[in-house]
């Protein structure tokens, strides 16, 4: 009997990866509205001019400590109501013509590009690092992470450029591996530690807007189960006494 | 009880059954005293039938079927998921709850039929129970399977795709049943549509109906117990049996205390980890169907993966037929294969306390190689544990002891060394 | 009913105790299902408060706007329209607006901040049907002869004055509903929203 518990359980860990592989940088996500302030202005700024976040209604960014005016007088520049989700202006067949795919929503992106590898953080982060010059790209720009990525790097201006050398190592199987070393070109506006930093708070605003009641759950959640615990010693006292006559 | 009460209740059995159902199936439906933790499962399924029977109704509230573009270029019923995650008010709670309740549902019915495995519930005189049994799992694999395409994800869309295809497999009629299944050429809005209809109503309909049959039959036969004892045999000079309680009050404090610890962990994933670290909701699933992408990799939800390994472990064209077709007829054979465990143990003990060696070894196997299958049916075929050893040859591997197991059941399972049946339960 | 009549207090307590719990369990449970029936995000989106511009609203002359997915008529009313509100007076059922169908500020003899600018939600008070404008006064309206300009509710025969006033002996129980609402200036009126809620 109990070895065949133990077996149930370790059977799953026996074993873990395979295939192409993702190194992901650790994404530090934070939940502090400074933080996701900043991240929600990055996000307006240069994220939705061409990905919508539709089921993100802008009078949520409340919930990060901003004031319905101040939401109004410096994030709203696609609706008119507080009320209205962000929504772009931007044709989805114009887009497709541009960009060979239109851009998706990124309301639950954060959420979506979770894998094995990592969290769906760590991917953004790592992408949003990502970006290198690419002479072969019609964009100009490619991605570590995200070969042949249809976006440019918007973010450019920020980062500045950065330029890739690639070298390609055995695999162990006769194979070979390419891998990319990413090296800073021509700077931009932002030291490495400061895009680092805008980065990680344009991620953490992400997340945050993946699931904006994530918080709201756990602390719920705490209270659930203490009272839940409370409830289980009951019964189970109740228990007891009922079955105190059963021999 | 008030004179008037009991006038209205006497009022009220004249022309219903109601104090002689209460006594039947609970003041005076005599159980096993020796229940051990295994047998929680059963009451647990039934909570968790009411919880999804209940989430569903509210979640139907607000969810559309829909599978047309909204003006943001996002499928309808897409948007209405999170339409209810993020508008309506407690709709998170509800959903999560809902996409929680399907894990939890396989979960506890996996243990429960495990319980049945361990202890031979499903011997005579306890077949039909058994039988009801497989077809509830039958009937709640379709509830999961078109419930899963519902949030119009990727996973969702190819999913259905590939497994509606399993239905062309079949020799003549196969190609034309797939397209009356999905009422397409592809997985479409008509789809989404039907399976919409048959998740909120058909199936759960099935399902009540048979869960009634299982528990009717049980409480005509009674329960059997961790020795396998019949309590029946050894009544006592009231008439009842001697190792036998009231399920009330004392199996119903008791399912309260299961009901409780079950609650406490089904409240963690609800609150702490909905997404069950993307087996309970895959991340895939987060990007709107797209019929002109298919992901990566794509693998069921957990629940079906070792059924899904067995499809896959059949490569080889037999008898004129291709592959594809004996992987249905492996992936059906595993599930209709159970509902003949009756016949097939010939063992003169039920429970695994009285069982010899090549059982209890036997089965330890099945229950590793059964995890190892759904392991497996999570990864892409080309998946090799430690990189180094593929992992199809050990999915065929146990496919095959899948079958073995139960069909050489018959010839191991009578030679096998049992120990003497105690007569009574032993505590 | 058993010869034992032994009361166990302990296991009383228990019982009282566990049921206790458990009912705060199932109305906590109960919160988030009762609450997916309240309005949406979307929905009070939806009724957010709806500006309006009046400026080419002529004297006489009437537009619906919608707020909350019913409909709200602004009545330019000329003098004459306002002075029949007098002779109404007798015949209505409320004549004051005592019940509490308008804000504060709108509980006058016109009903309205403005006095010539009504603004109602046209939504009959009786089941919720929208009445028709019935300006034209006399036989020739064909409400009744001395008809001196209302409403008429289609459903149920329901009529009301130029005020929004239910007429006596009518199904209709209470006087149209006034919108909270507030000019931004002049011409431009917002509804729903008065700034004092």
């Amino acid at each position: 009997m109990k070895k065949l518990l133990t077996a149930l359980l370790f059977a799953p860990l026996l074993a873990f990866a395979s295939g192409a592989e993702l190194h992901l940088d650790k994404a530090p996500v934070s939940t502090e509205p400074a933080a996701l302030q900043n991240g929600a202005k990055l996000f307006v700024n240069y994220c939705l001019n061409c990905h919508g976040a539709s089921y993100m209604r802008y009078n949520r960014l409340q919930q990060i400590g901003l004031s319905e005016q101040m939401i109004k007088d410096n994030l709203m520049f696609t609706a008119d109501k507080v009320g209205e989700p962000m929504r772009i202006a931007m044709q989805r067949d114009e887009a497709k013509q541009w960009f060979g795919a239109a851009p998706p929503d990124l309301t639950v992106v954060a959420r979506s590009r979770a894998s094995e590898f990592g969290s769906g953080a760590d991917w953004l982060y790592t992408y949003l690092r990502g970006f290198y010059r690419d002479s072969e790209r019609p964009t100009g720009w490619n991605n570590v992470i995200f070969e042949n990525v249809g976006m440019p790097h918007v973010l450019y201006e920020l980062q500045g450029e950065q330029l890739a050398k690639v070298s390609e190592k055995d695999d162990g199987h006769g194979g070979k591996i390419k891998e990319i070393h990413l090296e800073q070109g021509k700077p931009g506006k932002m030291s490495k530690d400061e895009y680092d930093k805008a980065t990680a708070d344009l991620v953490s605003y992400l997340v945050w807007m993946g699931e904006p009641m994530a918080e709201t759950r756990k602390t719920i959640g705490t209270f659930v189960i203490a009272f839940l615990g409370l409830l289980f010693v009951l019964s189970y006292l109740l228990k007891k006494n009922f079955w105190k006559d059963i021999h | 009880m008030t004179t008037k009460a009991q006038a209205v209740l006497d009022w009220v059995d004249e022309r219903f059954p109601l104090t002689s159902s209460i006594k039947g199936h609970l003041t005076e439906y005599y159980a096993p005293k020796n229940f051990n933790f295994w047998y929680f499962f059963g009451s647990l399924a039934l909570l968790v039938l009411v919880i999804q029977i209940v989430t569903g109704i509210f979640l139907v509230m607000h969810y559309k079927p829909d599978a047309s573009l909204n003006a943001s270029g996002v499928p309808v019923a897409f948007a209405s998921v999170e339409y209810i995650m993020r508008d309506v008010p407690g709709g998170w709670i509800i959903r999560y709850m809902h996409s929680t309740g399907a894990s939890a549902f396989f979960v506890v019915v996996y243990l429960h039929m495990f319980r049945g495995l361990l202890y031979g519930s499903y011997r005579k005189p306890r077949e039909l129970i058994w039988i009801f049994g497989t077809l509830i799992f039958l009937a709640l694999m379709a509830e999961a399977f078109m419930g899963y395409l519902l949030p119009w994800g990727q996973m969702s869309f190819w999913g259905a795709q590939v497994i509606v295809n399993l239905f062309s497999a079949i020799p003549v009629i196969g190609p034309d049943l797939s397209v009356v299944i999905r009422g397409d050429f592809v997985v479409s809005d008509a789809t989404l549509n039907r399976f919409f209809s048959f998740h909120v109503i058909a199936v759960p309909l099935i399902l009540i109906g048979l869960v009634v049959a299982h528990i009717v039959a049980l409480h005509e036969v009674g329960s059997n117990n961790p020795d396998g004892v019949e309590i029946k045999k050894k009544k006592g000079a009231d008439g009842h049996p001697l190792d036998g309680i009231p399920f009330h009050p004392y199996y119903t404090v008791k399912d309260i205390v299961g009901v409780v610890g079950f609650l406490i962990v089904f409240s963690f994933i609800v609150f702490f980890a909905p997404e069950g670290g993307g087996y309970f909701l895959e991340f895939n699933n987060f990007v709107p169907a797209d019929p002109l992408k298919t992901p990566p990799h794509i693998a069921p939800v957990w629940y079906f993966t070792p059924f899904y390994s067995l499809l896959r472990a059949m490569v080889w064209p037999l008898f004129g037929l291709d592959a594809k077709f004996w992987g249905v007829v492996a992936m059906g054979g595993g599930v209709v294969i159970i509902a003949f465990l009756p016949w097939l143990d010939r063992s003169p003990a039920k429970s695994i306390r009285y069982r010899g060696p090549i059982f209890k070894t036997l089965l330890t196997i099945f229950i590793i190689g059964f995890a190892i299958l759904g392991f497996l049916g999570t990864k892409p075929p080309s998946y090799a544990f430690f990189g180094v050893i593929p992992g199809a040859p050990v999915a065929q591997l146990f496919s095959l002891y899948y079958f073995l197991f139960f069909l050489t059941m018959p010839v191991w399972s009578k030679i096998d060394k049992c120990k003497p049946v105690p007569d009574r339960v032993t505590g | 009913m058993s010869v034992d009549h032994k009361v166990d207090a302990g296991r009383r307590q228990l019982l009282l105790a566990t049921s206790a719990a458990g009912g705060v369990a199932v109305a906590a449970v109960a919160v988030p299902f009762v609450g997916s029936l309240t309005p949406s995000e979307r929905a009070k989106a939806a009724g957010a408060p709806v500006e309006v511009d009046i400026s080419k609203l002529q004297p006489g002359q009437m537009m619906t706007v919608e707020w909350r997915g019913k409909p709200v008529w602004i009545i330019n009313r000329t003098k004459e329209m306002l002075d029949s509100l007098k002779k109404t007076d007798g015949e209505v059922s409320d004549p004051n607006s005592d019940k509490p169908m308008q804000p504060e500020y709108a509980k006058n003899e016109t009903r309205s901040i403005k006095p010539e600018i009504l603004v109602a939600v046209g939504i009959c008070t009786h089941l919720g049907c929208s009445p028709s404008d019935k300006f034209k006064t006399g036989p020739e309206s064909g409400v009744s002869a001395d008809w001196p300009g209302g409403f008429l509710c289609p459903c149920h025969g329901s009529t009301f004055d130029l005020a929004g006033r239910v007429y006596k002996s009518k199904p209709a129980p209470d006087n149209l509903e006034i919108p909270p609402h507030k000019y931004l200036a002049d011409t431009k009126i917002l509804i729903g929203d008065d700034g004092k809620a």
